[in-house]
C-alpha cells in the first residue's frame, strides 16, 4: 500500500498502490493537502493499481474533494475497476466525482 | 475429488488481535486466502469480503475497543461449500444496528465523510447480524451463490 505524487502541467497525479483503507487513508490526506497547500487547485487520484478502498478511504475522497472545492479546485478520479465502480455506485459517490475511464480522459477533463 | 484430497465440510479460523488497525489486513488477507481456497466467486473475493471484513474490524477497533491497547479482537471465521460466516468479537458495549445505520445516499448525507460502513456491511454481506456474546459481536453471513 504506498501512494507516489506526481505532476502533470498544473494538475497534481497521486497514484494509489494496493488497498485505501483505514490504517492509510491520512497518509493519502496528507499528500494531498501538502499539494492544496502548495497552491495546487486540482487534484487528480488514479486507481489503476489499487485494490479494494473501505468506508474511511471514501471518506477521505469525499472531505479532500470538499476541502479542493472551496479554493475553487476539484478532485477526479480515474481508472476504477469494475469492483471499485461498484463500490461508488452502491454509496452514489460516483454522483459526486467526475470519474474518467483512463488517465489522460481525467487529465484532459481539467 | 482427486485420489489423496481431503475433503473438507468445513474450515475454521480463530484469531485474535489487538487493537491497532495496522493488523486489520493481515486477518482480512488470511479470510480471503481461506475462501479463495473454496473457490469463492471472484467478486466475493475482491471486494465483498475484504471490504466488509475491514469494516467490522475498523468498527470494532476504533469504536468497540476505542483503540484501547489493553483490549482485544477476536475474529472467528467458519467456511463451507455454502456460506462463509464471520464473527467479530470486541469488548465494547455494543450498539444498534438498525439505529446507526443511516442511508449515506441520502441528500443530506452524500458530503458526509463518514457513515458508509455498516451500510457497506449490510450491501456486501448476505446478511449482517449484532449480538452479544460476553462481548459485542458483529456476524457476517456471505452465501457462496
Amino acid at each position: 500500500m504506498s501512494f507516489s505524487v506526481s505532476q502533470h502541467g498544473d494538475v497534481a497525479i497521486i497514484d494509489v498502490e494496493g488497498q485505501l483503507v483505514v490504517s492509510n487513508r491520512q497518509e493519502l490526506k496528507q499528500r494531498v493537502l501538502d499539494e492544496v497547500d502548495k497552491g495546487t487547485t486540482k487534484v487528480l487520484v488514479d486507481f489503476a493499481h489499487a485494490g479494494y478502498i473501505d468506508s474511511s478511504g471514501l471518506g477521505v475522497l469525499v472531505s479532500l474533494a470538499k476541502r479542493i472545492r472551496e479554493t475553487g479546485g476539484d478532485l477526479r478520479l480515474a481508472n476504477l475497476n469494475e469492483d471499485l465502480q461498484t463500490l461508488f455506485e452502491l454509496t452514489k459517490l460516483d454522483t459526486l466525482f467526475q470519474i474518467s475511464e483512463t488517465r489522460d480522459g481525467a487529465l484532459a477533463s481539467f | 475429488m482427486i485420489a489423496g484430497e481431503m475433503e473438507r465440510d468445513t474450515e475454521t479460523l480463530d484469531v485474535r488481535i489487538s487493537s491497532d488497525v495496522r493488523h486489520i489486513d493481515m486477518v482480512v488477507a488470511d479470510i480471503v486466502r481461506l475462501a479463495a481456497s473454496w473457490e469463492y466467486q471472484r467478486k466475493h473475493l475482491a471486494l465483498n469480503l475484504p471490504v466488509a471484513l475491514t469494516e467490522a474490524l475498523s468498527n470494532a477497533i476504533l469504536r468497540g475497543n476505542r483503540e484501547d491497547p489493553a483490549k482485544s479482537v477476536r475474529v472467528r471465521a467458519e467456511l463451507t461449500a455454502e456460506r462463509l460466516v464471520v464473527e467479530v468479537s470486541d469488548e465494547g458495549v455494543g450498539f444498534d444496528l438498525a439505529a446507526c445505520t443511516a442511508d449515506p445516499t441520502a441528500a443530506g448525507n452524500i458530503m458526509r465523510e463518514d457513515g458508509r460502513g455498516l451500510f457497506l456491511m449490510q450491501k456486501l454481506m448476505t446478511r449482517v447480524e449484532r449480538f452479544t456474546d460476553g462481548g459485542n459481536v458483529v456476524r457476517l453471513v456471505l452465501h457462496r451463490g
